[in-house]
């Protein structure tokens, strides 16, 4: 059996956690960081900045209540680093990435698998990272919507999405984006799907439908389905898009 | 790697859970319905293969829904699995879900889900909410009074189709086979109990039997949207043709009941009749004659009837 | 020539968003964090009779368990005054004992993790004196609206006799129609971190309005206005949902207090069903009257929609009849249901859509009436002053979006008889309908600094919820400037800059828009004083009228050989900035013309007759909604508005049973939003209009407008296809079968 158990108490008297929890943000978000990345990120590192001042006072740090009672290592690799974290058993790998790894791109919609803003690419295949346990990555290889960037270039999935407007709050897009690169490669390898006319047969064609339907996992609700779906043919490279069809988005009388 | 270990763990804790995919499990704990002290991970033991055998073939408890569908043989001598598996859930979620996982999902009843309202099924004894209560996508089919939810999966509408058995593993190393019809319960008055697996035991396999539907066979799913939605009605349909003549049917039901719904009565109403319109709406008729609707689903007989038309007729290629 | 305005720009919060770097709410990290989690009670009605937090305490890495025993009292609770009226949620989470609806929050788990406070929160257990619930709409007796609700804006009065007139007319039509709770569903789940410091509180909120939440929370704790720092620099989507403050951010910000560190708290995806508002259920009765010919005589649009116990929320579903078409006899009466549930609130295009739904069904079922094409008939009513009070449109393209729509979707090949148009052996159908919604500008405020450099910062507490604000700011203050997009940065929803309306009623583009607009233009002249000083300027006697900012240069308008480097003018006033706060308001002209915006919407749907499923396979949508900033971002917003219009008409409704007065669909599985798969062609297209009375930029707004209509051209073909009238929604397989 090995590393193949983990025991997991689930409603036990589980541990704090505040080992974890304290060396878990880094002093990095207290340096304003000035990038170029323009207004909306100078503004983040402005409200960053204002955090320097804060300090908590003696009595507002919480004793702690009993030691750390049910803890579990787990080491996995996230966009490439290793990483080693003792957390508390029941964190799922979302929690894990966006409250104890500063990875919030993973974004939390349900929590209970029913709208894929969560998705992440564990060892190549598009999960949800809500409904994964932490420790249950041990040894696997976790890519989030911040490691998609190759030698800071962007996806082509992701400019694809700037491109076609692919878009509008932005909360539902790293689980899009992170979906769709995991469709391209399922498509590659043949996948079939709900609306696969004959399963028996090789995929002929990445049609709309076929990626209306493999992109169904991911709810949108500013109602990007569209714009998403000539994104992700875009990068494809099939035909043209749905969108950019006859009479055109960008038409006006 | 051999499954005793985790078998052995579960056995002796009753407060104990596999965990494989967790898509279900996960979920249910956070709503607090499922209240498991320890997770035993089965997800990496070597069950997830799909082996092709004499008989038929073997298909990994712990392999992947996504894959299983997608597996070459799969695809091409059982096409009807393959389909069922795609209509449910999302890409994510079949990347996750196991397929031994996928026979233990419990149901979405929204009764079941709350916590603060009355579910047998959950507790034992609090009542049915949904009997009085919204139930607009509840059993037809084979409910009781103490419970009239209904077994929400796909992937095993198609295997009782497929008449698959289920291969599982107990304390001790003992081994024993259920077929997939015998796996699953009506509520009767033990809602609580979804199937007939002992405490601690695991499934490690599927195992089809050679399977002569695969040229006629079609799984339908109607429901709410487009997809990333549970049946209200499922069909997974499959005959064998000599020439125009059923030789053989096999026809169940999804959404309709606590288990999925095989139809012996559509199947011989089928057998040796012609495969015409006709004779599915016969058959359609004799497999829904037995629906007892409750007051917000009567459509469900009517839809169901439509249903197994469609797919029959989709099956055989007339539509 | 505009060298932004109206081009396609991409978002320039596109790469933040793509990357994960973007940051909402909930995700801050502070030190020494603790995580917040509500325990919800499980009666409609009643008062808690018992709490019992003991097992829960000991539950290692719980701090503190607040309820109504030991959670203090607001200071005040004035609901605080958004810049634009709407209708506060009285309600107040942990005050007292009292249960006013389903799934209320009755204690707050804070702990060291989540995971520790979501464990706790199950060990808290409550008893209750629980009443009967009353939440059937149908059952509940209607009642008036309050009279002195909003004393600017009285409920407006019948016209005409629209009782005899219907009684007279030679063809009518009366029908019900029934819409239930739908809710918003943004993506992301509220919430919020807040710390003190001193007497200081700093909040990352979700929120429309940043300055709301500050009055909000100022009254609560007895605070300055000042001493509240509220920031939302991201928002997942709200529709509505974060115009007002809710219950939450007290709570947050109070137990942040108490314990003296910073809370994260964010509602589950349950929690927000009855945390933040939801559209009112809806039962509607319309009736038309008219000529053989098709003139209208008679509308009557009775509408009846829910509110909870303490509040009267009323969204006013028939007001927009009275200016859509030219009906000389029209009564609008609303009635209000007041149920044990929690207080409604506003949802994209609230009133308007469930409206529109209403009368635009209606008005489908007269054209069958009369045998006359629903296009036709739109247009023999078409009002071409404002029937409500005879003022000109301050512009009105809808006749170009009808035409344009109907040209576009070939609807003159359409069939009348329903049942008679088939893709093999689907049904086909095709229906149209109507939208509008009004053009709306609010005071706002803006601060620009133009740096020597060649850079600016243009900042206002406004909000970007989805529609683009960061762009379009970016680009009405590049133009203006005379800037390159890229040397200009807009930043938002911070309470330390200036005041800006709700991201609201469509507004933001048009009021925020041309605070932006205006403090440039402020600029401009401040740099035309400066350059002037310089007795021999290219520039000598021309007033700020005359010039403009473009390249870098302020310059003549249409000539630019008069003109002068914005950075020598810099250089020779000695400075090396400029900043300017300007404030616009709507401008009086307004007053004199009925601004609205408007829409034809065309549909087609494929109906599968033997198991009833309904595919929305076509939708063309045209918009007359003033100037089109950012065409790109725009037309998302209206296929957003599509895509919410195929949801609320196919699959959404939120299912209580009034057994407990609790809602049994509280998640994504249960209350069906559209997927991909449900969405398949749409055309959207702009019918621009030169607005200069609206505000200076000619600016209307759109994001209300996309979704109106969409639900009623989707019923109409419905009933094209099938021959069947569904009135109440949503159109689901079995009513189709």
């Amino acid at each position: 059996m090995n590393n193949q158990k983990t025991e997991t108490d689930q409603c036990g008297s589980a541990g704090g956690e505040r080992g974890e929890g304290v060396s878990s943000f880094s002093r990095r978000h207290f340096l304003a960081q000035v990038s170029g990345a323009g207004g909306i990120l100078a503004l983040q590192s402005m409200a960053e900045g204002q955090l320097a001042d804060f300090k908590p006072s003696q009595e507002a740090v919480f004793a702690a209540q009993g030691a750390e009672m049910n803890p579990v290592s787990v080491a996995f690799k996230v966009n490439g680093t290793e990483r080693k974290l003792t957390l508390d058993s029941r964190v799922t790998l979302l929690d894990a990435l966006r409250e104890r790894m500063d990875l919030t791109g993973s974004k939390k919609g349900c929590d209970q698998g029913q709208c894929g803003a969560c998705t992440v690419l564990v060892d190549g295949r598009r999960v949800l990272s809500c409904l994964t346990l932490a420790a249950t990555v041990e040894g696997r290889e976790v890519t989030t919507i911040e490691g998609l960037q190759n030698g800071g270039k962007l996806h082509p999935v992701q400019a694809a999405f700037i491109e076609h407007d692919g878009f509008q709050c932005g909360y539902c897009t790293p689980g899009q984006i992170c979906s769709a690169v995991a469709l391209l490669e399922e498509a590659k390898r043949g996948d079939v799907s709900h609306v696969t006319a004959d399963v028996r047969a090789p995929l002929a064609e990445l049609t709309d439908d076929e990626i209306r339907e493999r992109m169904s996992g991911n709810i949108c609700r500013c109602g990007a389905y569209p714009q998403i779906v000539a994104a992700v043919h875009d990068v494809h490279g099939a035909k043209k898009t749905a969108r950019r069809g006859e009479g055109g988005w960008d038409e006006t009388v | 790697m051999e499954a005793a270990g985790a078998v052995e763990a579960v056995t002796a804790n009753p407060e104990a859970r596999f965990l494989a995919g967790g898509t279900n499990l996960l979920d249910l704990m956070k709503q607090d319905v499922e209240r498991p002290k320890t997770l035993v991970d089965v997800s990496g033991l070597a069950l997830n293969e799909v082996k092709s055998t004499e008989e038929g073939v073997t298909i990994g408890a712990l392999m992947h829904n996504a894959e299983t569908a997608n597996h070459p043989v799969i695809r091409k001598e059982y096409p009807l699995l393959t389909q069922a598996i795609v209509a449910g859930a999302s890409p994510q979620i079949r990347n996750m879900a196991t397929n031994g996982g996928n026979l233990m999902q419990r149901t979405r009843c929204p009764y079941f889900y709350d916590v603060a309202m009355p579910c047998n099924k959950r507790e034992p004894g609090t009542g049915c909410g949904a009997m009085e209560g919204l139930n607009r996508m509840h059993a037809v089919m084979g409910w009781s009074e103490k419970c009239v939810a209904v077994y929400p999966g796909d992937m095993a509408n198609a295997l009782y189709a497929l008449e698959a058995t289920v291969k599982v593993r107990g304390a001790g190393g003992k081994e024993r086979s259920i077929p997939v019809q015998e796996f699953h319960r009506l509520p009767g008055d033990t809602p609580e109990k979804d199937n007939t697996l002992e405490p601690g035991e695991l499934i490690v396999s599927i195992q089809l039997p050679k399977s002569r539907l695969a040229e006629h066979s079609f799984y339908l799913k109607v429901r709410d949207r487009a997809s990333y939605a549970f049946a209200l009605v499922a069909v997974a349909a499959g005959l064998e043709l000599d020439g125009k003549n059923i030789k053989q049917a096999r026809l169940v039901l999804g959404g309709v009941a606590h288990k999925p719904w095989r139809s012996t009565e559509a199947e011989e109403s089928l057998t040796g009749k012609s495969a015409t319109e006709e004779t599915f709406r016969s058959a359609a008729e004799a497999a829904m004659k037995s629906a007892k609707p409750l007051a917000q689903n009567r459509y469900k007989v009517d839809l169901g009837k439509r249903a197994i038309v469609m797919a029959l007729m989709r099956a055989t290629g007339q539509l | 020539m505009a060298i932004y305005i109206g081009k396609e720009t991409k978002r320039v919060d596109g790469i933040a968003k793509v990357t994960g770097k973007a940051k909402y709410a909930a995700e801050y990290q502070l030190p020494n964090m603790s995580y917040g989690f509500l325990v919800l009670g499980t009666v409609a009605r009643g008062r808690i009779k018992a709490i019992d937090t003991k097992e829960a305490e000991t539950v290692p890495g719980v701090v503190r368990i607040f309820t109504h025993l030991n959670t203090p009292k607001a200071k005040s609770t004035d609901p605080g005054d958004a810049m634009v009226p709407i209708q506060q949620e009285t309600f107040r989470a942990l005050q007292d004992d009292r249960i006013i609806f389903n799934h209320q929050p009755v204690a707050l788990v804070v702990a060291e993790s989540f995971e520790q406070a979501r464990y706790a929160s199950r060990l808290v257990k409550v008893t209750y004196d629980a009443g009967k619930p009353n939440t059937d709409p149908h059952a509940a007796k209607p009642v008036d609206p309050p009279k002195d609700d909003d004393p600017k804006e009285p409920p407006p009065k019948p016209r005409g006799d629209a009782a005899k007139a219907l009684k007279e007319a030679p063809v009518k039509v009366e029908a019900e129609y029934v819409i239930p709770i739908d809710h918003h569903n943004p993506m992301e789940p509220h919430g919020a971190v807040a710390y003190w410091q001193g007497e200081k509180l700093t909040i990352f909120e979700k929120s429309q309005e940043v300055y709301n939440v500050r009055r909000h929370l100022a009254a609560t704790f007895g605070l300055k206005e000042e001493d509240v720092n509220v920031i939302s620099s991201f928002v997942g989507g709200a529709f509505g949902s974060a115009l007002r403050p809710n219950y939450y951010v007290a709570l947050t910000a109070m137990a942040a207090k108490a314990l003296k560190r910073p809370v994260k708290l964010v509602y589950t995806r349950t929690q927000m069903f009855t945390g933040h508002g939801y559209r009112p259920y809806t039962i509607q009765k319309v009736s038309l009257g008219a000529e053989r010919d098709g003139k209208l005589t008679a509308l009557i649009h009775e509408a009846i929609s829910n509110t909870s116990t303490v509040d009267d929320y009323t969204e006013g579903n028939n007001k927009q009849d009275r200016s859509i078409y030219a009906c000389p006899n029209l009564d609008t009466p609303q009635k209000l249901l007041k149920l044990d549930m929690a207080t409604p609130c506003p949802m994209r295009a609230p009133g308007a859509v469930s409206g529109m739904f209403a009368l635009e069904c209606a008005m489908d079922e007269l054209a069958y009436a009369l045998k006359m094409d629903p296009l036709e008939l739109r247009l023999k009513n078409y009002a071409e002053t404002d029937p409500e009070t005879g003022k000109p449109f301050s512009s009105k393209a809808l006749r170009e979006c009808y035409q344009t729509a109907a040209e576009k979707f070939g609807w003159k090949n359409r069939k009348p008889e329903p049942r008679s148009m088939r893709d093999g052996r689907l049904l086909v159908g095709w229906g149209m309908s109507t939208g509008v919604w009004p053009a709306l500008q609010q005071p706002a405020a803006v601060i620009i600094t133009l740096n020597s450099d060649g850079t600016a910062e243009v900042a206002s507490a406004t909000a970007d919820i989805g529609p683009g604000t960061y762009t379009v700011m970016t680009i009405i203050a590049a133009e203006y400037l005379g800037l390159p997009l890229e040397r200009v940065t807009f930043t938002l929803g911070d309470t330390k800059f200036p005041r800006a309306p709700s991201q609201g009623g469509s507004w933001t583009t048009a009021s925020v828009g041309s605070a932006v607009h205006g403090a440039a233009q402020a600029i401009t002249a401040k740099l035309l004083e400066l350059a002037l000083k310089d007795a021999a300027s290219p520039l000598k006697g021309l007033d700020a009228e005359k010039v403009e900012l473009s390249g870098g240069k302020l310059q003549a308008k249409g000539d630019s050989s008069k003109s002068i480097s914005v950075d020598s003018i810099f250089k020779l006033a000695g400075l090396d900035r400029i900043v300017q706060t300007h404030r616009s308001e709507p401008s009086p002209e307004r007053k004199k013309y009925t601004t609205l915006a408007h829409g034809a919407q065309f549909a087609e749907v494929k109906v599968d007759p033997d198991i009833g499923m309904v595919k929305v396979t076509r939708v063309i949508e045209v918009t007359a909604c003033g100037k089109i900033i950012n065409p790109k971002a725009s037309h998302s917003q209206e296929i957003g508005g599509v895509v919410w219009g195929v949801g609320m008409a196919l699959t959404e409704g939120t299912e209580v049973d009034h057994r407990y007065g609790r809602i049994m669909n509280p998640n994504l599985q249960h209350y069906h939003v559209p997927v991909n798969a449900d969405i398949h062609e749409v055309e959207t297209i702009f019918a621009e209009e030169e607005d200069r009375i609206v505000n200076p930029l000619g600016i209307k707004g759109m994001g209300e407008l996309g979704m109106v209509g969409i639900p009623a051209a989707i019923a109409n073909a419905v009933y094209h296809a099938t021959g069947k009238r569904i009135r109440e929604l949503p159109i689901r397989p079995e009513n189709l079968i």
